[in-house]
């Protein structure tokens, strides 16, 4: 029997209740969303479940919605099962204050990298990560660069007019 | 015969003993063949442990993203992996084109599979002459060349440039394939099967080849699928996951391909693996050029989606007339507001899945881009491959991984 994006919203629900909202299938993805404490839990739940068997961690990334206070921060997991070929898209949201995730490092080994990276730039503290330290940039930095309150160019920069250059 | 006396050198009890040495195998160094460093501990020969440090040429891609409309970003992808950019090009192409709705014709489809099969033999065989390099046999790597050179002029004929190659655009192609490319084309089909047999030849069976190679990094199936290996590594391993199987883009259902697969994971895997790929991307294209053939009439001319609001105008129109200035003026600077929406489309790059995940707000830019990066992912479990092995056998095991700098630190 192929797995139905309706039998995973069901098994979910039925496991987790309110702690999974928002299901969604933007452009044939089924998304949903998790408590930020349950992330653990849903994750493996989805790994052990022999029907659901997502036992395939594709990617894993955080988004920074400065707008969205109390949620400003998601960590968003795409998980394959690579029997069935169904992909899913799991989203953990936080708020930036205490950006505490559970690791997924001890479930996916690929996990330690990508959780590592998305510390570097968004810094999620991955509660439990074994060797949580940045990976792409310099050590020294004291920011999170891929947040949205940095902006791309030096804004004190005078050199540059931002209407010609379209950006005003 | 005179005697011969060997002269001992006298060391204290204990000195040398469980002494390990610290070695740097990079940032720049011959055998990692890109900028990224391997802080080893050596017993002897033996590796005891790794740390692997990247991040050497971060440029900050994703962040860049952020304030690039979707043309400008074309360029970012090149540099990813840049042995197979085409490849990375139309991944990125093709998000795009999910996201904004738009179907490609066949004839695109197909002219689309040439180009980046073609990128995957140049990725390919990149890597498995490299793995001769490092095994000792410079030859086969200086002869196979030339026929890199043959794919590169393919390009060139194309979109102008080689590397990075910045080739297509959303929709489609920009311009029709000109004769010359597809004589070019044919003189490739004609000529690399002899020197990919003889590539081949040359290590294969090759003894010095397989005892350096085979045993060599191996990872079980279970463990390569935890670490979230994918393309040839993962098939090397026993796995036959091919996202042009699994979900197949730009038409590749069409096709008739086998997926190789290898059962220990280990150099000598991988090696075989790269190689079969290469017959049958070099089968892949043979049928696309045969597809491409048989369209007649207007068909045969088209060679884009028609997007008006995406596809860049004729170059020749720009230069004339107003109105498609103007249009390309608004696609370039992103004055084209993109719709909303949430996507994630991968592609078999040369190195396994290579996704791109974007969030759009509904304005020129996106919102966040991410980029799956297969090279990025697999290269955490180098430690597990290589501790317990010699030095010089975690060499070969980088290269036959075919990591490559631009894709691990984006």
């Amino acid at each position: 029997m192929a797995l139905t994006q309706e039998h995973i919203q069901l098994r979910l629900t039925e496991k987790f209740g309110d702690l999974v909202s928002n299901f969604e299938s933007p452009y044939g993805m089924l998304s949903f969303e998790a408590a930020k404490d349950q992330n653990l839990k849903v994750l493996q739940f989805l790994y052990d479940e022999a029907d659901l068997d997502f036992q395939f961690l594709t990617d894993l990334t955080a988004v920074n919605y400065p707008d969205k206070p109390g949620r400003e921060l998601a960590v968003v997991y795409h998980l394959h099962n690579l029997k069935e070929n169904v992909r899913i898209r799991l989203t953990v949201y936080t708020d930036i204050a205490t950006p505490d995730i559970f690791t997924a490092s001890k479930l996916f080994s690929s996990a330690n990298w990508m959780e590592r990276e998305t510390y570097d730039f968004f810094g999620i503290n991955f509660v439990g990560h074994e060797n949580l330290k940045r990976i792409l940039n310099v050590d020294e930095m004291d920011y999170f660069p891929l947040r949205k309150e940095y902006p791309l160019e030096d804004q004190t920069r005078i050199d540059k007019d931002d209407q010609m250059f379209g950006r005003g | 015969m005179t005697e011969h006396h060997q002269h001992h050198i006298k060391l204290p009890e204990g000195s040398i003993e469980k002494q390990t040495t610290t070695l740097n195998v990079g940032p720049t160094h011959p055998a990692t063949h890109g900028v990224f460093q391997n802080i080893m501990e050596l017993d002897g020969e033996q590796i005891i442990s790794t740390e692997q440090t990247v991040g050497y040429i971060h440029r900050a891609f994703e962040k860049l993203a952020e304030r690039r409309p979707l043309y400008q970003i074309t360029t970012l992808t090149d540099r990813l992996n840049y042995c197979s950019s085409p490849i990375n090009n139309m991944g990125w192409h093709l998000t795009c084109e999910k996201l904004l709705g738009v179907q490609t014709p066949k004839r695109v489809d197909y002219l689309r599979i040439i180009i980046m099969e073609l990128s995957r033999i140049s990725d390919h065989l990149i890597c498995n002459s490299i793995m001769g390099v490092d095994t000792g046999a410079y030859t086969g790597f200086m002869y196979i060349m030339q026929y890199r050179e043959l794919i590169y002029e393919i390009y060139e004929e194309i979109c102008g440039s080689r590397l990075t190659t910045n080739i297509g655009r959303i929709g489609g192609f920009e311009r029709n394939f000109t004769n010359t490319a597809f004589e070019k084309l044919e003189k490739f089909l004609k000529e690399y099967p002899a020197a990919l047999r003889e590539l081949e030849n040359l290590f294969t069976r090759n003894r010095i080849f397989m005892e350096r190679t085979k045993g060599t990094g191996p990872i079980s199936a279970a463990r390569a699928l935890n670490y979230g290996f994918t393309g040839p590594n993962l098939r090397a391993a026993g796995v036959d996951y091919d996202v042009r199987v699994h979900s197949p883009y730009s038409s590749y259902e069409d096709f008739d391909f086998k997926v190789p697969v290898g059962t220990t994971g280990d150099s000598y895997d991988r090696f075989l693996v790269r190689n079969e790929e290469m017959w049958q991307s070099l089968s892949i294209i043979n049928q696309a050029y045969q597809k491409v053939q048989e369209f007649k009439g207007a068909e045969a001319e088209v060679f884009h989606a028609d997007v008006p609001a995406y596809y860049l105008p004729k170059k020749e129109d720009v230069y004339t007339k107003m109105e498609a200035l103007i249009w390309h003026f608004k696609i370039v600077m992103g004055e084209v507001d993109m719709p909303k929406g949430e996507v994630y489309h991968s592609v078999e790059g040369g190195n396994g899945e290579l996704g791109f995940y974007l969030i759009s707000d509904g304005g020129r830019t996106p919102f966040r881009l991410h980029f799956r990066r297969p090279s990025f992912i697999y290269y955490q479990a180098y430690p597990e491959m290589v501790v317990g092995g010699m030095l010089s056998d975690a060499i070969v095991v980088m290269s036959s991984l075919n990591l490559i700098a631009g894709e691990l630190d984006a």
